[in-house]
């Protein structure tokens, strides 16, 4: 048993330290998200307050702080209060695994630069990541409106179709890493990122995460246009605040997980000198995965429901069954034959398999044009 | 349309939004750096002055008949050689617009039979209640560059008879 109170220590410092930078996070890539978005529409975006704008996460936090909140009279009160923090804490707790570096000497007592080293971390990943589909959902349901209902179910089914893909194409990297714990994840891709040998299940679960935060293109269960704000329409103040903050706090997370699984997590030259540049390579990775995220956001437009459903099912699921085959059997190929050149068979192959479903959608996207001509 | 077009496509549209990123920002930072209104512009209504500083309204009240929101409100009162505010027998003693109501359309503009009011370039109009939202004769009416041009003006008896000047023929 852990009797050492010093231990216990650390771990409460190390959790306060996790879930303020979570929250300072989430403040900032508001900003940061703004800011990106801005620029890419040719405009400056908010740089009123501070210096470029830097203190507007603080005024927004202010103002919803301070706003009205409002519960409509016809809602299931308690689980129309429980919804957003069902939502909010997974988005926290979810980030107990992400190893943030090795460990370093603080007072001549080593600590190490993550918070619970779990030995099927990808699984507790996975499960709380299903978790936050919950909040939503209750919440849609809860407010007793229909714009949140159909937010909510859209919500649910989107996000259940597409964790499917998200996990298969996890395998991959546990095959590869032979582990499920998320440091060996990391320390084995040491000599090459899993993203060069696995460019395919990368880009999967690039697009999966992205159905599963709800972010665009894929941003169907708060699709403005017909939902007006789909699952949270109801809410507003503080509980609002609770779901942007779980949305943001998420973004952060997975693209922290997405470093973890496909771009070397926190190793970068000269970290085995001085682990503190971990954390920073981390930063640097996350902050670019994010853009990229802002990026597809200002590019693409919203996927139609029913091809959301269609692409997910017909395309990501398929395909990320075939990469699980693939991988399998050239790791498999190399171990029989003793020839590591075959481990470069499975980035090839995989390239070309997923060239199939491009062809595919060619050609289903022709038909189509024929039909309206 | 080639079997990749799909993938290229998307690729393209990133492309685009990317060099997007190195434009110049098309913003006006507005409080500080104001961006000038087009000539025919239509702002916050002006009441003109003549040159001697003597004011163009006579008072007809023909603007507040053609303001379809019925926006303004005029009343006229007589000039004397002593305390002359305009060319003419009358002047208005109460100008107001009610700028909630005013749908700028330039009516008043039209009607005025000596160019007296003009919708001028000023379109940042903020109060904080109904009633200074009614515009009156003081604010509306043109600032005049020496005090000595101030209304009314002590002037010569029979010096400005006529109260619409004599404009020139725009055919010749």
């Amino acid at each position: 048993m852990i009797s050492d109170w010093t231990l216990w220590l650390e771990w409460f410092i190390k959790s306060l330290v996790l879930i303020f930078a979570l929250l300072g996070g989430f403040a900032y890539l508001t900003w940061y998200e703004r800011r990106a978005l801005a620029r890419i529409q040719t405009r400056i975006g908010p740089n009123r307050a501070g210096p470029f704008g830097l203190l507007q996460p603080i005024a927004d936090a202010i103002k919803l702080v301070f706003k009205e909140e409002l519960t409509p009279a016809k809602a299931f009160k308690f689980v129309f209060f429980l919804a957003p923090i069902l939502t909010v804490v997974p988005s926290i707790i979810i980030a107990a695994v992400i190893p943030w570096g090795r460990s370093i000497n603080v007072f001549g007592r080593e600590i190490n630069l993550y918070l619970a080293d779990i030995n099927v971390g990808v699984l507790y990943f996975m499960s709380i990541a299903s978790i936050a589909v919950f909040g939503i959902v209750l919440a849609g349901w809860s407010s007793n409106s229909k714009y949140a209902m159909l937010g909510g179910l859209r919500s649910t089914a989107q996000m259940i179709s597409y964790e499917l893909s998200l996990g298969i194409s996890l395998i991959p990297v546990i095959l590869l890493s032979n582990s499920m714990r998320m440091i060996d994840i990391v320390e084995e891709q040491g000599a090459l990122w899993y993203v060069v040998i696995q460019p395919v299940g990368a880009l999967i679960f690039w697009i999966a995460t992205l159905a599963e935060v709800n972010r665009a293109p894929f941003d169907m269960p708060e699709a403005e246009q017909e939902l007006t704000a789909g699952y949270h329409s109801e809410y507003s103040g503080m509980k609002f605040a609770l779901f942007f903050m779980a949305e943001y706090q998420k973004m952060i997370v997975i693209c922290a997980v997405m470093a973890v699984f496909f771009f070397g997590g926190y190793l970068g030259p000269g970290v085995d000198q001085y682990p503190l540049l971990g954390p920073v390579y981390m930063f640097l990775k996350i902050f670019v995965l994010l853009f990229a995220m802002i990026w597809v956001r200002a590019t693409w437009p919203r996927l139609r429901y029913d091809r959301l459903m269609e692409f997910g099912w017909k395309v990501l699921v398929p395909l990320s069954l075939a990469i699980v085959f693939i991988t399998a059997t050239g790791i498999l190929l190399a171990e029989q034959t003793k020839n590591e050149l075959w481990m470069w068979a499975i980035p090839a192959v995989s390239v070309v398999v997923g060239l199939i479903p491009v062809v595919a959608i060619f050609r289903a996207l022709r038909r189509l044009s024929y039909g309206r001509a | 349309m080639g079997v990749l077009d799909p993938l290229v496509e998307l690729l393209r549209g990133l492309w685009i939004t990317l060099k997007s990123m190195g434009e110049k920002p098309v913003t006006f930072q507005y409080p500080e750096e104001k961006r000038s209104v087009r000539p025919r512009f239509r702002g916050r209504h002006v009441l003109k002055r003549y040159d001697n500083g003597l004011e163009k309204c006579i008072g007809c009240s023909l603007c507040a008949a053609a303001c379809p929101a019925d926006a303004i409100f005029v009343e006229a009162a007589e000039n004397t050689d002593e305390k002359r505010f305009s060319p003419g027998e009358r002047y208005a003693s109460t100008y107001e617009i009610n700028m909630l109501r005013c749908i700028y359309c330039g009516f008043c503009e039209d009607a005025c039979p000596t160019e007296a009011i003009i919708l001028g370039d000023n379109y940042e109009l903020s109060f904080f209640d109904r009633r200074s939202a009614i515009y009156t004769k003081e604010s509306l009416l043109e600032p005049v560059p020496a005090s000595a041009m101030l209304t009314p003006q002590k002037v010569e008896a029979g010096e400005f008879p006529r109260s619409v000047p004599e404009m020139e023929d725009p055919r010749k």
